[in-house]
């Protein structure tokens, strides 16, 4: 049996001072090529979870590797590993587009002609060629988002997490990005994790839907793929919103 | 238009000066109130003359005190954001020191040490060095959460975070840290030289104060007056350069 690429084996989060913990006894598995959407309400942990996936964070108790890796420990094996989009564009005001999006390569320290081409390609990829010398408040909300995700996936990483990258758009360029966003994940095979609060968003992206109630308790797991007709698309809605309200 | 406008005004009220004193030379004596053609006549005479060596002494004093201000104060910043410990120790005796008149810095440097230039260097230091100090902290600590998550989330070394975050992040305090201390520096300067140094613009304004020399003196003063202004707009192109991605509204507030 092959060891997953992600995985949290009973851990908890409390932080200092606080008195309830922000996750509690958390265990799951992402096998290589999967796209979990982790779904849940402002609050229920998504975010810590998500801090102590990307090494942010250290668990209070509990076990979590990532390719083998304990992310926080180890911190610099996984340089190079895995890249984020966050739910705002995070790009460096100083930098222009393609320089934001050839960062994370500069990190991992590869040639500049590279970088750039690389950087080039993606900006491109994502509809942006012609804004490489655009600095990030020359760009729209959508356009910025658009940069991030480029950054992200020029490292070619083994795996990507999102932590909610399209709440802050319009429902317009939220959805001409989703989909844009998910035939890149399929094109490509990485194994994503993506936090949202939005359930049909869940549904549309993941292979795997785990449904989060506080303190980040996996309350239900759903398999979009299964529910082939609206009706059951539906059902499901219904189940994980229920799942995510439930006390 | 703004910036022609201040540009406008920048020369309508320095010639309103220059003809209020014109016309005070006319009915007050030469040695208050010395015509402007008097002035002009000395000022060309110093940059025409072996009196420019001791321009660019103080010039040469004045950026050697910044540039050691600088690289100390810069060295104290760093010390300071990487330990809450020695930032307890350190900052209360930098408030300290702040408080402290140049003037006070002049007798200490007299009385500790014998070489001129380095007395001049010492005081330019103490009295810069808290400015660029508080100024370099105060910047490290607006560096943004998000974008520092960001770039860890990378796995950089710290050296590349350093270049690529922290050093972007606190330019703008630093220049702003040169923009003060070189207005601060120019008075200090004159002061130090006043009392300890056989050249320099302070040296000299003694001499033409001994001479009852007024055309002399303000020459002197213009001509330090001219170095801050040149080197604070040198300061001005570098961070327009430097700062060039930042958003600028189309309406002024």
């Amino acid at each position: 049996m092959t060891e997953p690429l992600i995985s949290f084996r009973g851990v908890s989060k409390r932080f200092e001072g606080a008195a309830k913990y922000a996750v509690r006894d958390l265990s799951f598995d992402v096998s290589a090529g999967e796209l979990v959407a982790v779904v849940g309400q402002t609050g229920c942990g998504k975010s810590t979870m998500f801090n102590l996936l990307t090494g942010l964070l250290q668990p209070t108790v509990g076990d979590v590797r990532v390719a083998g890796h304990d992310p926080f420990r180890e911190f610099n094996a996984l340089r190079g590993k895995f890249a984020v989009v966050f739910q705002s564009d995070r790009l460096l005001p100083w930098r222009t587009a393609l320089h934001n999006v050839a960062y994370g390569l500069e990190l991992l320290h590869r040639p500049a002609a590279e970088r750039l081409d690389v950087a080039r390609k993606w900006l491109k990829q994502l509809g942006l060629a012609g804004h490489e010398d655009d600095y990030p408040h020359a760009l729209s909300g959508g356009m910025r988002q658009r940069v991030s995700i480029a950054r992200a996936f020029a490292v070619n990483p083994d795996i990507l997490l999102c932590d909610e990258p399209f709440s802050a758009l319009d429902e317009l360029t939220a959805e001409s990005l989703r989909n844009e966003f998910a035939g890149l994940i399929r094109a490509t095979g990485k194994t994503a994790i993506f936090i949202t609060h939005s359930i049909n968003e869940a549904i549309a992206l993941g292979s795997r839907v785990l449904v989060f109630r506080p303190p980040a308790q996996i309350a239900m797991q759903a398999w979009p793929a299964q529910a082939q007709t609206e009706e059951r698309r539906a059902l499901m809605r219904e189940s994980i919103l229920a799942a995510m309200t439930a006390q | 238009m703004g910036r022609f406008a201040f540009k406008k005004e920048t020369i309508l009220g320095m010639a309103a000066v220059a003809i209020a004193w014109q016309i005070a030379s006319m009915f007050l004596p030469a040695f208050l109130f010395p015509p402007l053609s008097a002035i002009a006549e000395r000022f060309i005479e110093i940059f025409t003359s072996a009196q420019v060596l001791d321009a660019a002494a103080t010039a040469g004093r004045i950026l050697a005190g910044l540039l050691g201000a600088f690289i100390l104060g810069a060295l104290l910043a760093f010390i300071m954001v990487k330990s809450a410990t020695m930032h307890r120790y350190l900052y209360p005796l930098l408030q300290f020191n702040q408080g402290i008149p140049a003037l006070s810095w002049v007798v200490i440097a007299i009385i500790w040490f014998k070489t001129t230039e380095f007395r001049i260097w010492f005081i330019m230091v103490a009295t810069s060095l808290p400015a660029f100090t508080f100024q370099i902290v105060d910047s490290y600590r607006t560096i943004s959460k998000e974008l520092l998550e960001m770039a860890l989330s990378f796995r950089p070394s710290r050296y590349d975070l350093a270049r690529t975050l922290i050093v972007p992040t606190v330019i703008p305090g630093i220049l702003t840290a040169w923009k003060v201390n070189l207005g601060n520096s120019s008075r200090v300067v004159v002061v130090a030289e006043l009392v300890g140094a056989t050249g320099g613009v302070g040296y000299e304004l003694l001499q033409t104060q001994q001479l009852f020399d007024m055309a002399g003196a303000l020459a002197w003063t213009l001509t330090l007056v001219l170095f801050v202004l040149v080197t604070q707009q040198l300061i001005t192109w570098t961070e327009d350069h430097l700062l060039r991605y930042r958003a600028l509204s189309e309406r002024g507030i």
